[in-house]
């Protein structure tokens, strides 16, 4: 097992300095260039040039670029002032990673009750609704939910803060524009996976055994379940972060999101490599963090990626 | 021999968008301690309904018992809340079932599948579940089973896993074990093995047991006494030795006909033509005449009583019936004739 994560990281490293290498040639490829103010000269914009490195060979820009992640150095912003971009981010971070996590915890715990519920009470209206819900919840864009909940709740019946991050009211709106979608998915995934999982032979010998029904439940069907369910989790995660995107833009929350955007129009080089990176960062852990999820729950895997015990 | 269960005029029905299946219409039956009945029939007869009704694991709904009581020890099981029949399923009365392959839980250990039910019903701490466990185990012939109740079913083959299905059916001693088809997915080698296990632990612990069955070899190894089900209905109850040698209705004798035999005369394997009646539409009279090659008008019409032939056996024939021409047992069953 230990041997399995070891390798695994490996992978993920290499992966990792692929998505840079790619970022980096990519950003070379988009049009302009972060000095493109009509009030510069050029020679003026030489000089910026050389300053930030700009005219050297793009490879060695490159090595300079890698060594520096070594160091913990991500570059100087352009557009903030030679802020250093490490500075910039860790200043934003925190609503959005507070968003991401709240959204998919409040998420994944709410789909997965809704699923349960729904495969127990199969075909009641609890069941009808359920899946109603589930159904509006995939097919209404977040930011379409989140101007819904802002106009209702946050305007006409004046209950919640519109906008802004001061305190823990201010996160309820954007938390449930991005937790609608995830729990949407996962509640239709739950109640497929379950109403699977209750029709095997397994939970006929359960029963037979006369374990109460809710015991059966618990201990045998919504582990069984889980298992399929936890590998969207993944990919749902992941679109939950892009997603933050535009939900702190429409709640004016002050986290990555914005200035990321705002970088990629700037050009501002530094600050699209790093918060890229750091997205690329994230993605790569939650995959390996679902993997080794799914190995936790499935003894069938456990064993096969561990070799024999 | 006194009776454990009886099951008295048994209907089950299924509600489907087709309509109602009446599966199980009227069924008798009884075990005695001790004793092995075995019920056989083609799929659809039946059998396994009448066994999930006695476990009360009949789906509902869309199942449902109409009428009729399951009497065990005197106690109707069908009037029990669901609570108490937990008391009396994995107890009392247990099941193993038909594919040890899909019938236990992937994402368990088998010793905790076995716990389970000792914790539930004999109130043990989990350390005295452990150790009985491991000497259930034992019990069913599992080589290191100290080191076995910590794995996964994956980590079995399919006739270990048997094993395992009959050693969490015996955890708590049961009075009365449904084995629904034991040994159909299970190699014949293997088949043997289980079969011998079930009879030495039957010895043991004096248990009764309901076997449900379409390999007739299996009934002649294991059981006392076979019911035969067609159609929902039994038609024909004996000891093992009187089906199997004087067999005295026609669905009987194409069963027997219809068992691949090692050195019969004839080449191509002898079944019955046609298939099993619709339940959801089922006939007014014998379910079975409709593929009867000695059917008579009055067999579509109406439905024959029991003759009692000796004290065991009965059949519902109307060939029996004193005015019905004689009709003698076909030379393809087999097993009679050398008795």
């Amino acid at each position: 097992m230990v041997r399995y994560i070891i390798g695994r990281i490996g992978y993920l490293i290499v992966t990792f300095f692929i998505i840079a290498a790619l970022t980096f040639m990519l950003m070379q490829l988009l049009p302009g260039s972060p000095f493109n103010s009509e009030k510069l000269t050029n020679e003026q914009i030489e000089i910026l040039k050389d300053q930030y490195h700009l005219n050297d060979p793009i490879a060695k820009q490159f090595i300079n670029y890698i060594g520096g992640i070594f160091k913990g150095d991500l570059g100087v912003s352009f557009t903030y002032d030679g802020r250093p971009v490490t500075k910039l981010i860790s200043e934003r971070i925190g609503p959005s990673a507070v968003l991401g996590i709240e959204s998919t915890i409040v998420g994944t715990i709410l789909g997965l009750l809704l699923g349960i519920i729904a495969a127990l009470r199969r075909n009641t209206y609890i069941d009808y609704i359920s899946m109603i819900v589930a159904v509006l919840g995939i097919s209404i864009p977040s930011f379409v939910f989140a101007g819904l909940l802002q106009y209702f709740v946050g305007v006409k019946w004046a209950l919640l803060p519109v906008a802004f991050w001061e305190g823990p009211l201010y996160h309820v709106m954007p938390v449930i524009s991005l937790a609608v979608g995830v729990m949407a998915t996962i509640a239709r995934f739950m109640r497929t996976e379950m109403l699977e999982v209750l029709g095997q032979d397994y939970m006929t010998t359960a029963k037979a055994k006369g374990l109460s029904s809710v015991t059966v439940v618990f201990k045998h069907a919504i582990r069984n379940a889980l298992i399929p369910v936890i590998t969207i989790l993944g990919p749902l995660v992941i679109g939950l972060v892009t997603g933050t995107l535009v939900i702190e833009h429409i709640f004016a929350v002050p986290g990555l999101g914005d200035q990321f955007v705002d970088s990629i129009s700037k050009r501002d080089y530094p600050m699209i490599m790093g918060t890229t990176l750091l997205y690329s960062a994230l993605f790569l852990i939650i995959i390996l963090v679902v993997d080794l999820l799914y190995g936790i729950i499935d003894p069938r895997i456990r064993l096969a990626s561990g070799g024999k015990d | 021999m006194d009776k454990l269960l009886e099951i008295k005029d048994l209907h089950v029905s299924f509600d489907t968008y087709g309509g109602e299946v009446k599966a199980v219409r009227g069924v008798n039956l009884d075990v005695k301690k001790g004793e092995t009945l075995a019920i056989v029939g083609e799929s659809g007869s039946g059998k396994s309904v009448t066994s999930k009704a006695v476990m009360g694991l009949i789906p509902n709904p869309p199942g449902r018992i109409k009428q009729g009581e399951i009497l065990f020890n005197g106690k109707d099981l069908t009037k029990l809340s669901d609570r108490k029949m937990q008391g009396v399923r994995g107890k009392d009365i247990s099941m193993i079932f038909q594919d040890p392959m899909t019938s236990l839980n992937p994402t368990m250990t088998v010793g905790k599948q076995i716990m389970e039910g000792l914790i539930k019903h004999q109130k043990l701490s989990r350390s005295e579940a452990r150790e009985r466990t491991v000497k259930l185990l034992d019990l069913v012939g599992i080589p290191n089973p100290d080191k076995r109740v910590k794995q996964y079913p994956h980590q079995f083959s399919g006739g270990m896993r048997q094993r395992v299905v009959i050693a969490i059916a015996l955890a708590c001693n049961p009075m009365l074990l449904i084995a629904d088809e034991p040994t159909t997915a299970l190699d014949v080698t293997i088949q043997a093995q289980i079969l011998d296990l079930m009879r030495d632990l039957q010895k043991q612990m004096s248990t009764s047991i309901i076997l449900i069955t379409h390999d007739l070899g299996v009934v002649a190894n294991l059981a006392h006494r076979v019911a035969v089900m067609y159609g929902g209905k039994i038609i024909e109850t004996g000891t093992v030795d009187e089906v199997f040698y004087k067999p005295k209705h026609p669905y009987t004798w194409g069963l027997l006909s219809s068992m691949p035999k090692l050195h019969g005369k004839s080449e191509e394997l002898l079944a019955i033509p046609g298939s099993p009646p619709d339940l959801s539409n089922p006939p007014k009279g014998c379910p079975f005449a409709p593929r009867c090659p000695h059917a008579m008008q009055v067999c579509i019409e109406h439905m024959p009583d029991y003759t009692e032939l000796t004290d065991t056996q009965k059949s519902a024939c109307w060939l029996l019936d004193e005015r019905a021409p004689k009709v003698e047992p076909p030379e393809t069953i087999g097993v009679g004739g050398s008795k």
